[in-house]
């Protein structure tokens, strides 16, 4: 259960944005979270509704899109969406691959209250 | 009062990777090879560091980072074997991040060939923090059961190496070894094998001598 730590690095880059917007409420905010992030989405929700409270995000609404695991072959090219863990590639087998979503933790946007 | 929509698009971990890659970028200045160990608890890695200590300590500097949830006993251990060791009591916290590395930097001697961290046992939560080192390995023990890769399968993406340990116990208990080394290389294609016993000391010459081939190629890399 790392996922209150990773609440914790997200609001302070939250409450740093909202600063240089000058903004006075954060009223959403949208993750992208990646099915090899580490972290699981709905613990990370438990985790901000406990952050919030008392913060300038107290009122805001969490929404998080997970992302599956996509590769690109280095041999043949071919990108693959993988539903198992089983790390080759969909056409030609190769191992020789590299990762392009899926391990993403990104805080993507927000809405913000400015007067 | 208006609203507005704005695009940030910022890693979550992003802190914990700038500190990590700081690290990692003056520990291989200095020549150090940095190995981060990360497992289950009991999984064997005090013990292993304890025999890798009596191959690499004669002729190599080498150093512990220990992290646990509490106690010193682990880095006692280490230090019993004449090696510097460090405890990290984390206070519950499940891993070590890299800003409690950073914390240390300042005691971890220039001449150091080797500085291992040992994580705090977990085969989760660790595996999503960079802690600046060039080499991560995780342990999977023979009592712990062959089918763990694909079940925590964060732990072994992300390891360069993968180790087999307590194989003393290999015959005595369910744990078929050619499927635990399928399961890993399934998740993460590149990671070496290595199997090892602490008890009878199979394996540790072997594991010894791949971090001194590391240690080499990280100082013709950085001469």
């Amino acid at each position: 259960m790392h996922e209150l730590s990773l609440i914790a690095n997200l609001f302070e880059i939250m409450e740093q944005k909202a600063k240089q917007k000058k903004a006075k409420k954060i009223t959403y905010v949208k993750l992208k979270v990646g099915v090899l992030s580490g972290a699981v989405p709905e613990l990370l929700e438990t985790a901000f509704d406990i952050y919030k409270k008392d913060t300038i995000a107290d009122q805001a609404k969490l929404e998080i899109e997970k992302v599956p695991l996509k590769i690109r072959c280095k041999e043949c090219g071919t990108e693959t969406i993988k539903s198992d863990l089983v790390l080759n590639c969909g056409k030609c087998r190769s191992t020789d691959l590299e990762n392009l979503e899926g391990t993403e933790l990104y805080l993507e946007k927000m809405e913000l209250e400015i007067e | 009062m208006k609203k507005k929509e704005v695009m940030i698009l910022e890693d979550l971990l992003g802190s914990n990777k700038k500190i990590a890659g700081d690290i990692r970028k003056k520990l291989s200045e200095k020549g150090i090879l940095a190995i981060n160990l990360l497992s289950s608890p009991g999984a064997g890695k005090t013990s292993l560091l304890e025999q890798l200590s009596e191959v690499l300590a004669p002729k190599y500097q080498m150093a512990v980072i220990e992290g646990d949830i509490e106690t010193e006993r682990d880095a006692e251990r280490i230090r019993n074997k004449g090696i510097q060791a460090w405890q990290i009591s984390t206070g519950g916290a499940c891993h070590l991040d890299a800003k409690m590395i950073g914390k240390l930097f300042s005691e971890i001697p220039t001449d150091l060939d080797f500085l291992f961290i040992e994580n705090v046992g977990n085969l989760v939560c660790p595996a999503s923090f960079d802690l600046g080192e060039n080499l991560r390995c995780v342990l999977l023990s023979v009592p712990e059961g062959d089918d763990k890769p694909k079940k925590y399968p964060k732990a072994f993406i992300t390891s360069d190496v993968l180790i087999l340990s307590k194989t003393d116990l290999l015959g005595k208990l369910p744990f078929d070894i050619e499927r635990a080394k399928k399961e890993g290389l399934d998740v993460n294609p590149q990671m070496k094998v290595f199997q090892t016993s602490a008890v009878d000391g199979t394996g540790i010459n072997r594991l010894a001598r791949y971090f001194i081939d590391c240690l080499k190629e990280l100082r013709r890399s950085h001469a």
